[in-house]
């Protein structure tokens, strides 16, 4: 079990209201992921949750209890940290004994867990080690593991893969994944990289200065996004946004095509321009193209190799069908 | 540019000060172990030739040694004790965010830049005088019969002052230990449910240890050899002679010194021990 529920909640550090009121429901067995900004508020929020910050007013549940006045450790949340928060004087095995021991559970089912969450993930030869010397997903993985030994109502993540090398980020972002599978257990997990987000959700929850800009599946999101931030975060490369003469044209104060979303032609096509900068993956190729009708230039996917160059005439056609239309003040309209 | 002729250079530039501090090392040292083999009594004969170990002999079989070793391990473990413990709690309590956080550090920090005859002087006279000191005001202030401090629990007084003057070191070096702590680790044990006395003892302090470790060396190193402290105040009476003012009293007072310099090798031997335990220590430390 481990629905947690947000009611009216609100943050003030001092004068400065960091998390105006704000209501979310996060149900039971859901990976949500909140995203959004440096400075957003998420990590704020999720510290709410967790009861490591007293919220300024409103209330917050979990499993229906009210838990507003309830200390962190009574919440029966486990949470797992950005720089993992191990005990740097403790082996393995004694960071991961850490909050059972506080809890005061037997010696033998304390022994029974360490040894499910060792084998869970892969961690059985390092258990006598400490941290120091484990390498960053080992240590990663061993956060993980304190946290899942109390077996809590729900885990939160605190942009846990934000200090891993690029591979191993994706490595990790599999596990967590998989680890949500076969545990089922809520867990809310925050991150600044829209591509985690897209990922590894059941549930986005998009924020900006503190306020919930839109809540959905990764896919509703990108879609249909509710305004023109989310239309901006989510989705890489990000969406090309236009206002002026060519969103009048369609009787709107902007419009937004996907890169993914448009045509692209050497002999014709909507919109005119010439050739930037061309990204080359290999499986895509993102071009930059600067059209005389719009101040920033538009990034445009092209499918495998398009053998252009710097410099080259090209013709971009936008789908109609995935054209995003948002009015003056940046909401979509359907 | 480090050629062999920079190189040869920078060593003749730096003979004088290597020299000088050789000597000055080594002139006292060669010195007193010259005098600890003799029998040498300036107001009663002067050079009285050779006795080979006699003086060390004497030394140790004296009534005076071994009281005076004890003193010097009171004084030294007492001091440390309060200066670590209450070095703990002042760098907790100065870690907290609170209004006027650098006046109150400059001021915790204050004590160290007291000479030592100073400040013994100004608790001998100021506080613990058992007729005009204000621990003796306070005393009969609450109707009760002002302790005779320096005389009746005097190794107690003098831990008091030496404490007073090296608890903003040990402070110090607590504080900034307490500093580098990583607050999500205080967080992470405190989701993990351990209260605020658990988190003490589980995560700080073991976070604290090897500052701890560097206090007691550092600490131990030069609170063998106070002197000043108990010169001022006691004069080394009422059971509080160190084993270095013994050796004061054995060269100047017994106008002895053979018999000092004996007493003043092994005092070097002591703080020799004591200096390669924290050479290891902060050797160690520094290589983690």
């Amino acid at each position: 079990m481990g629905q947690i529920k947000l009611e009216q909640v609100t943050k003030s550090f001092g004068p400065v209201e960091v998390i105006p009121p704000l209501d979310l429901t996060i149900g039971d067995g859901e990976f949500t992921v909140f995203v959004g900004p440096s400075g957003c508020g998420k990590s704020t929020l999720l510290r709410l949750i967790a009861g490591l910050e007293d919220i300024t007013s409103g209330t917050i549940r979990i499993d229906g209890q009210d838990a507003t006045n309830v200390p962190p450790a009574k919440r029966g949340l486990a949470m797992v940290f950005q720089s993992y928060a191990l005990y740097p004087h403790m082996s393995v095995r004694k960071n991961i004994a850490f909050p059972m021991r506080m809890a005061g559970i037997p010696e033998d089912e304390q022994n029974r867990r360490i040894e499910a969450a060792a084998t869970a993930l892969n961690l059985t030869d390092y258990l006598e080690r400490r941290p120091g010397q484990l390498s960053g997903g080992q240590r990663q993985r061993v956060a993980i593991g304190r946290a899942i030994v109390r077996e809590p109502a729900a885990f939160l993540f605190d942009e846990p893969l934000s200090n891993l090398d690029a591979a191993l980020r994706v490595g990790m972002r599999l596990e967590i994944s998989e680890l949500h599978k076969r545990l089922a257990t809520t867990m809310i997990y925050v991150t600044h990289d829209q591509v985690e987000a897209m990922t590894m959700a059941d549930k986005i929850v998009v924020l900006q200065a503190g306020v919930i800009e839109q809540v959905g599946s990764p896919l509703e999101l990108y879609r249909a996004p509710r305004n023109v931030f989310v239309a901006g975060f989510i989705g890489s490369p990000k969406m090309n946004l236009l206002s002026g003469p060519e969103a009048e044209k369609h009787g709107v104060h902007t419009i937004g095509i996907r890169p993914e979303h448009t045509a692209i032609s050497t002999e014709s096509g909507t919109w005119e321009g010439t050739v930037g900068v061309a990204e080359h993956l290999g499986s895509d190729t993102f071009l930059h193209v600067q059209c005389p009708q719009f101040a920033e230039p538009l990034t445009v996917r092209a499918s495998g190799e398009f053998p252009v160059q710097y410099g080259d005439r090209i013709f971009l056609t936008p789908d109609p069908a995935h054209l995003h239309r948002f009015d003056a003040a940046g909401l979509r309209i359907a | 540019m480090a050629t062999q002729h920079s190189r040869s250079a920078a060593r003749f530039m730096m003979a004088p000060a290597v020299i000088l501090l050789l000597g000055w090392m080594l002139v006292p040292l060669i010195m007193t172990l010259y005098f600890s083999f003799k029998r040498y009594l300036p107001l009663r004969g002067g050079d009285l030739g050779w006795t080979g170990f006699d003086n060390y002999v004497r030394f140790v079989t004296s009534s005076a040694f071994w009281p005076s070793v004890q003193a010097t391990l009171i004084i030294v473990g007492g001091t440390l004790l309060i200066t670590v413990i209450f070095g703990v709690l002042l760098g907790i309590l100065l870690n907290q965010p609170m209004w006027g956080q650098g006046v109150v550090r400059i001021l915790v920090i204050a004590p160290f830049f007291v000479m030592p005859t100073v400040s013994a002087l100004v608790w001998k006279n100021m506080f613990m005088d058992p007729v005009n000191g204000l621990f003796a005001h306070l005393w009969k202030a609450v109707g009760a019969q002002p302790i005779e401090w320096l005389s009746d629990i005097s190794l107690f007084s003098i831990v008091l002052i030496v404490s007073w003057q090296w608890l903003p070191f040990a402070t110090l070096i607590l504080l900034t230990a307490i500093q580098s702590l990583d607050s999500e680790q205080l967080e992470a044990a405190e989701m993990d449910g351990a209260p605020v006395l658990k988190r003490f003892a589980y995560i700080t302090l073991p976070h604290l240890s090897r500052a701890i470790t560097i206090v007691i060396l550092i600490e131990t190193i030069f609170l063998l050899s106070i002197f000043a402290e108990i010169f001022v105040t006691t004069g080394g009476a009422f059971g509080s002679r160190t084993l270095t003012y013994l050796i004061f009293q054995r060269v100047l007072e017994s106008q002895n010194v053979g018999l000092g310099s004996a007493g003043g090798v092994y005092a070097i031997i002591l703080a020799n021990i004591v200096a390669i335990f924290l050479m290891r220590i902060v050797g160690k430390n520094l290589d983690a």
